[in-house]
């Protein structure tokens, strides 16, 4: 007999478009940044991220299958992404067994207690981080050196993240042309020979592939542009009323977790708002708090936390900033 | 730049494979399934009976009501039954079936019109064709045509838009009677703005069509009052308001009709019925099929007695391909699947598209991953994810809140899903439900 003749209500057709491919691009994306993070980095880089990834999944495969006794979804994607992430956004030096609790927090409390995909409130991956910088706030803030070609297993010496070095030379009464010695060039920061987490320091690297998920259009470019024009105007203004005490714009745009945030982490589709207007809104609270932090808190950095706070809005964001409703605000005559 | 509406919208593959294949004449069906209830409104009244004999053209159910049309034989026969048949809703329908009479000669006669581009008649009796002629929306709404047309006096419409958008995918017929009646729609619509005192036609077609395009701006060329605009191609252009908006820059109210902007809005197919309603007083009993799909050897266009077993127009193009799972009556978008082949065309069958096996069937859904595609590509600016919730969970007072009775039933937000979220069988649900509960509020 033949197969039955299906009846389904309209569309009948579909974009060829699924979860999986989008999440696929978001992995395509990190490609560059991973391949510099190795080259920096050396093989530890390559360490950490495997470590990570597959903690991620099998956490994942564990909690989902004989905790939740639901459907397993490791081959959608997002926690080999969540493994990724949460790995650029940790020191390459970092102890192996840190870097499976920050996955078990990742993926166990911030994505699963929640519901699972798309339900999560929080960025997986920066819960994760977070968690661990709060625990091991020692082993969190010390970061191997970044060296050219590095095919060493050993990364005896390390560094200071750039904005480290800011916060402690200011700390210590220092202006910022007697810092700026010690800084990398804004080339170094540009290309991503410096010291910082796995995958953040590569701007060039991040942009490229940041610019690739705009063309698939699986991100837009309201959050991250949004978000780096507010922390550059931000930090500009501050830079130009004193420029001995505050950073120029570009050492804070291009250093620390800027564009790994703006383009990777505040764009994640699920803990972002779902509308444009709530996206601007959104990167704007970013980009301002980052900034509040960073030159005014105890931490030198403050992309992640700054993401995690305007996390908890987006309900509220998308509450508020809907979209246009066709027709609104005109009245009718019959009505 | 080409003119299209701001807000949503998407580009599904065209898949316009017919678009070159002349409009063929079917063969006269053997036998003809009539249904009663082919327009929105009121279905009409059968004044036929079993072993009567009709012409063709004859009225064989009129009427119901304002908002109800008559039904014309479309062949000369014998009614052998009043039934009741499934028809392209999935429901058994009241029908009436007719025999034809194989030596009555006028079913096989060709009529031949010839242009006539004078226009003799004055308002009163125009209107009065349209509305004894049967006429309804044939875009696809199946909307009595003389509804749209009753104005009232204190009427502001100044614009008549005539839609040639077709933005279905697959679909062509609106297409070909471009190309092939291009003068006989110019009359047609000089006879809808003589008769309701418009001085201005806008004939909106997408880009995708040039050559009809083409034609048509010459043959409006002698009459200054007719435009025609070239519209970027993007689903849902050929939806009343989205077109209007595209054309003239006025957004229709929420809840509100083209004609509280000034607009009229008629399907290309729909002017050809009137001309020929109006200058050839005859009814509207056959129309333009497109019947298409990737497999099919021999898809084209047809024109198709109303009542025809769409088996019958399988047939004509090869029959049945192997492997096709779902018969659509209608576009992709927004057809409606049907069971089997023994379903009839009526007055709102644009097309017949044969889907196969790996098209045919749906994704599993996944969960909802926040992505806002639903939300970018949804023309009247809702928000199908929330809306999908809402219905799920029952919420209809806050699913109403949400504007959710404006959508349009697009599909472009299931179409874009990436996660196979069946976003609009939710909101149609939700619709239904919402409607019931007005219904028993008032
Ligand atoms: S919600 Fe309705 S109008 Fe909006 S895209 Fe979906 S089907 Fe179209
Ligand atoms: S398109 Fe699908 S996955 Fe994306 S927000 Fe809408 S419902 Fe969710």
């Amino acid at each position: 007999m033949a197969d039955p003749i299906i009846i389904s209500a309209s569309p009948h057709v579909h974009s060829a478009r699924t979860s999986k491919k989008v999440m696929y691009d978001v992995l395509y994306a990190l490609i560059p940044a991973f391949l510099v993070s190795i080259y920096v980095f050396g093989i530890s880089a390559l360490i950490l991220t495997s470590v990570a990834v597959i903690s991620c999944l099998v956490f994942e495969y564990i909690i989902q299958k004989y905790l939740l006794k639901t459907k397993v979804t490791i081959t959608d994607g997002s926690a080999l992404i969540t493994g990724i992430l949460l790995a650029f956004n940790l020191p390459s030096n970092l102890p192996i067994w840190m870097i499976i609790i920050g996955a078990l927090i990742a993926i166990g409390v911030a994505k699963l207690s929640f519901g699972g995909l798309g339900y999560n409130i929080f960025n997986p991956a920066l819960i994760g981080r977070v968690f661990l910088l709060v625990c091991f706030p020692v082993q969190m803030t010390s970061w191997p050196t970044a060296v050219e070609n590095n095919l060493t297993l050993v990364d005896a010496v390390t560094g200071e993240t750039t904005l480290g070095i800011i916060k402690e030379g200011l700390m210590y009464g220092e202006t910022m042309s007697t810092i700026s010695e010690q800084l990398p060039s804004t080339m170094e920061l540009f290309i991503g020979i410096t010291s910082g987490s796995a995958g953040e320091m590569s701007a060039l690297a991040l942009l490229l592939g940041g610019i690739f998920l705009i063309v698939r259009k699986v991100i837009t470019w309201h959050i991250p542009i949004t978000m780096l024009v507010t922390m550059g105007v931000m930090t500009g203004i501050f830079w130009l009323v004193n420029p001995e005490q505050y950073a120029n714009p570009l050492i804070h745009l291009l250093s620390g977790g800027a564009i790994l945030g703006a383009f990777y982490m505040a764009t994640d589709l699920v803990t972002s708002p779902m509308t444009k207007k709530g996206m601007v809104i959104f990167a704007i609270g970013i980009a301002v708090i980052t900034v509040v932090i960073r030159l005014f808190g105890a931490y030198p950095e403050g992309v992640s936390f700054a993401i995690l706070i305007m996390n908890a809005f987006v309900p509220l964001i998308d509450k508020y900033f809907k979209p246009r409703r066709f027709g609104n605000k005109i009245k009718s005559k019959i009505m | 730049m080409l003119k299209t509406f701001p807000k949503g919208g998407i580009h599904p593959e065209e898949n316009k494979i017919t678009s070159s294949k002349a409009i063929k004449k079917m063969p006269i069906p053997k036998v003809v399934y009539v249904p009663i209830a082919q327009h929105i409104g009121i279905p009409s009244e059968i004044i036929v009976d079993k072993k009567d004999k009709v012409e063709i053209g004859q009225v064989i159910a009129k009427s119901g009501g304002f908002v109800s049309s008559n039904i014309h034989s479309p062949i000369a026969g014998t009614v052998t039954k009043l039934d009741m048949i499934v028809d392209t809703s999935g429901y058994k329908k009241q029908c009436i079936v007719i025999r034809t009479d194989q030596k009555n000669e006028t079913n096989f006669e060709e009529p031949v019109f010839p242009l006539k581009k004078e226009i003799t008649m004055d308002q009163k009796d125009i209107l009065q064709h349209i509305t004894n002629s049967g006429i309804v929306g044939l875009g696809g709404a199946t909307f009595p045509s003389h509804v749209k047309l009753d104005l009232k006096n204190d009427n502001k419409v100044d614009c008549l838009i005539i839609n040639g958008v077709e933005c279905e995918p697959y679909l062509t017929a609106d297409h070909r009677l471009m190309l092939e009646k291009a003068d006989e729609i110019i009359v047609g619509i000089q006879i809808l703005m003589h008769a309701l005192h418009i001085n201005e036609a806008v004939i909106g077609i997408e880009n995708n069509k040039k050559d009809a395009i083409k034609v048509l701006k010459q043959a409006a060329q002698s009459d200054k009052r007719i435009k025609v605009a070239a519209l970027q191609v993007k689903y849902p252009q050929g939806s009343e308001k989205q077109l209007i908006k595209a054309i003239l820059k006025r957004e229709v109210p929420k809840g509100g009709l083209p004609m509280d902007v000034g607009v009229i809005v008629h399907n290309v197919g729909t002017i050809f019925a009137i001309y020929q309603a109006v200058q050839y007083n005859r009814p509207l009993i056959e129309r333009v099929v497109t019947v298409t799909g990737k497999n099919i050897e021999n898809a084209s266009n047809f024109w198709v007695k109303i009542g025809t077993p769409i088996k019958d127009l399988v047939e004509e193009v090869g029959g049945m391909p192997e492997g096709t799972r779902k018969i659509v009556n209608g576009g992709p978008m927004m057809g409606k699947a049907i069971k089997n082949t023994d379903v009839p065309v009526t007055k709102g069958t644009s097309g017949i598209l044969l889907i196969s096996e790996n098209e045919a069937s749906r994704q599993e859904a996944k969960n909802c991953i926040r992505c806002g595609q639903c939300v970018f590509v949804c023309p009247m600016g809702l928000e199908p994810h929330l809306l999908m919730n809402l219905s799920e969970k029952g919420l209809y007072e806050r699913l109403a809140s949400e504007d959710a009775m404006t959508c349009i039933e697009c599909g472009s937000c299931s179409y874009v899903c990436p996660s196979h979220r069946p976003l609009l069988d939710y909101i149609r649900f939700g619709k239904s439900i919402i409607k019931k509960l007005n219904t028993a509020k008032n």
